[in-house]
């Protein structure tokens, strides 16, 4: 069973949104999603200072499987990205809400994060 | 950056006496051993400046004749290939090459002709070439084919270059997206990113079919045309093509027919039929020449009438009728909307004239006999695994020439994955099918076993998969150790992904970045 914190925001699409204390987002992938995806060899994330609209392809995810988009879920302009993941793609698997974090947002608007799925509606998603 | 040792990403098989490991030449090598009969006599003299010369030599093994002939045929013998093994690689359509077809192909008038000899001194190869356009028009119902494109590849390249040349010829240039239904190969958005297009992903239905309301919703003004596979990815025939090819004409886009599956449908229903605009075919799947690590291969491209003026160059024509027929290359000055040429000459000519051949061979009836034995095959595989209980992912569907069997349950159940199975397959003497593909499916095996199988081979491979579903139930950490028979054992994919270090230092034992 995967691990999907209750306190968390998600997407349709595998991603997690968490509202930080300064008004920015942090972004990632589910538990769910990486456990499918596989053992991460490549992960590229999104510039800082794009804007993205909201469901954007804006990140590459690859595995030895397969390389997948991950899409914004809210609209909103790219902050700061988690460099680590360039040495360390298995960050992502390791720990997909602590130290996975793909990147930084601040949204257009901090209400859209209030469309987005709570935890019991992602995992009857994926069910 | 250098490594210690080469052999550390990869977990070998313990060597003994009794199972040598097959090193590398340059391991064998020692300073000054040659193969004597080949020694030179005398070097002659070379006439380069010295500035051009290398300092040092270049680091070639030094092994004598029969060390390289014994690695050599070693090594060819750890190959898992057509001619030795069941190869059911789903989608790559690895079907028998009839010996034939080689033999004819290297007849020395063809092995021999120079690709800048007279077309006067060409014409029985130029008729060839001919009659292969001619056999590929007929048999996809096209109007036009150019037999130039290197691989099915450039055969795509060449496809969604010529729609974009046809609509940028009527002045319409906001066509610039390329729709490609979310179970397509990855080469088609690769393609249509390649040539300045943007990307479009279309859903596919539960049933596996693309899902004709999100087609509706998207096509438009800026819809340059959609690249489809039929047979789809998914092992299923695309029950709604007329509707599709309706839609997205109405709209002004054209179709595109990716070959990829062609072998399904052979000589049964034909791509200009369904409304498609262009098509790019492998002849190295469907038509049979040898599938090479990388090539070469063939992408021959068939085109509806209004993509006529747009085939890439060169491509053959004929003059005159019976015995006072002539052929000759047409070029920019027949085609001067031509998107132009893929290559120095016209592509890979001798696996054309395996192509040839092979079609020659079948005749028209035969061709309808590789699109029937190959569905036949799959459906009875199909049949075969679903009564013994593996799950398939499109369980309502016919089969078309593949199938994809699901292990969704045996993973969450007893940790059985596609790659296990993959893994301990090659212990039972087969390759394995396509794994990890379609994306859509999870945990899944792509089978194909292509029309070339007979039953035995087919009941021998079903027996395979129980035994290793039966022994992963016994025993899960047996099978995710598999392979066991194999020169080296289950290795480290994602390590190898991560620290990719394939460079070879001749004379040190050591790999470098």
């Amino acid at each position: 069973m995967s691990n999907t914190p209750a306190e968390l925001k998600y997407a349709k699409s595998h991603e997690w949104v968490k509202k930080l204390p300064d008004g920015t987002l942090l972004i990632g992938i589910t538990d769910h999603a990486q456990a499918a995806l596989g053992d991460l060899v490549f992960v590229e994330t999104p510039k800082v200072g794009r804007k993205l609209a909201a469901n954007e392809a804006c990140c590459v995810v690859e595995s030895v499987k397969a390389a997948s988009d991950v899409y914004a879920p809210v609209a909103g302009t790219v902050t700061e990205t988690n460099t680590k993941l360039g040495e360390n793609p298995e960050l992502v698997n390791d720990a997909p809400y602590e130290g996975g974090w793909l990147w930084k947002l601040q949204p257009d608007k901090l209400a859209d994060v209030d469309g987005l799925l709570d935890a019991d509606s992602y995992i009857a998603s994926i069910a | 950056m250098a490594h210690a040792s080469n052999t550390a990403n990869v977990a070998t098989a313990l060597p003994s006496p009794l199972n040598p490991a097959e090193p590398l030449i340059f391991e064998v090598s020692r300073a000054g051993r040659s193969a004597s009969a080949q020694r030179p006599i005398g070097l002659p003299e070379i006439r380069l400046s010295a500035k051009f010369r290398r300092q040092v030599a270049p680091g070639l093994p030094q092994v004598s004749e029969l060390q390289a002939v014994r690695h050599f045929t070693r090594l060819s013998k750890l190959n898992f290939s057509i001619d030795t093994h069941f190869y059911p690689l789903g989608s790559c359509t690895m079907k028998y090459n009839p010996r034939a077809c080689n033999t004819l192909a290297m007849l020395p008038q063809f092995l021999g002709r120079h690709p800048l000899a007279p077309e006067t001194n060409s014409q029985g190869f130029l008729a060839c070439m001919y009659e292969l356009q001619e056999m590929l028009k007929d048999v996809t119902g096209m109007a036009g084919v150019s037999l130039t494109p290197m691989a099915g590849a450039q055969g795509e390249f060449a496809g969604v270059a010529m729609i974009r040349a046809y609509h940028r010829a009527r002045n319409d240039l906001a066509r610039t997206e390329i729709l490609v239904p979310d179970a397509a190969h990855g080469t088609n958005p690769a393609t249509a990113t390649m040539l300045g297009m943007t990307v479009r992903e279309i859903p596919t239905d539960a049933e596996g079919d693309v899902d004709l309301d999100k087609l509706a919703a998207v096509v438009g003004p800026q819809t340059a045309g959609i690249m489809l596979t039929n047979p789809s990815t998914l092992g299923v025939f695309e029950r709604n093509i007329a509707r599709i090819a309706k839609l997205v004409h109405e709209a002004g886009g054209l179709l595109y027919y990716d070959g990829a599956n062609l072998n399904a449908i052979l000589g049964e229903v034909r791509p200009g039929d369904m409304g498609f605009d262009v098509i790019h075919m492998n002849l190295h799947k469907t038509f049979s020449t040898p599938h090479g690590g990388g090539g070469p291969g063939a992408g021959a491209v068939g085109v509806s009438q209004r993509l006529l003026p747009f085939m890439p160059i060169p491509v053959v024509g004929k003059a005159g009728e019976g015995s006072g027929s002539s052929y000759r290359w047409l070029d920019e000055k027949d085609l001067p909307q031509t998107i132009g040429r893929l290559s120095a000459f016209m592509g890979n000519a001798g696996v054309l004239l395996r192509a040839y051949v092979y079609a020659r061979l079948l005749g028209r009836e035969g061709m309808h006999r590789v699109a029937e034995f190959a569905t036949l095959n799959a459906n009875y595989l199909q049949a075969r695994l679903r009564d013994l209980g593996f799950d398939l992912a499109y369980p309502k569907r016919r089969a078309t020439h593949e199938f994809i069997v699901t292990l969704k349950r045996q993973k969450q159940e007893i940790d059985l994955t596609a790659t296990d199975i993959a893994k301990r397959l090659l212990d039972y003497g087969y390759h394995a099918p396509t794994v990890y593909f379609p994306l859509l499916v999870p945990e899944c095996l792509l089978i194909e076993p292509t029309e070339t199988e007979d039953k035995e081979t087919l009941d021998a491979f079903v027996a395979a998969l129980c035994a290793i579903w039966e022994e992963a139930k016994r025993d899960i950490a047996f099978v995710k150790g598999a392979p066991y028979k194999m020169p080296v054992r289950r290795l480290d994919d994602v390590r190898a992904a991560r620290q990719l270090d394939i460079r070879y230092v001749a004379g040190t034992g050591v790999s470098a970045l």
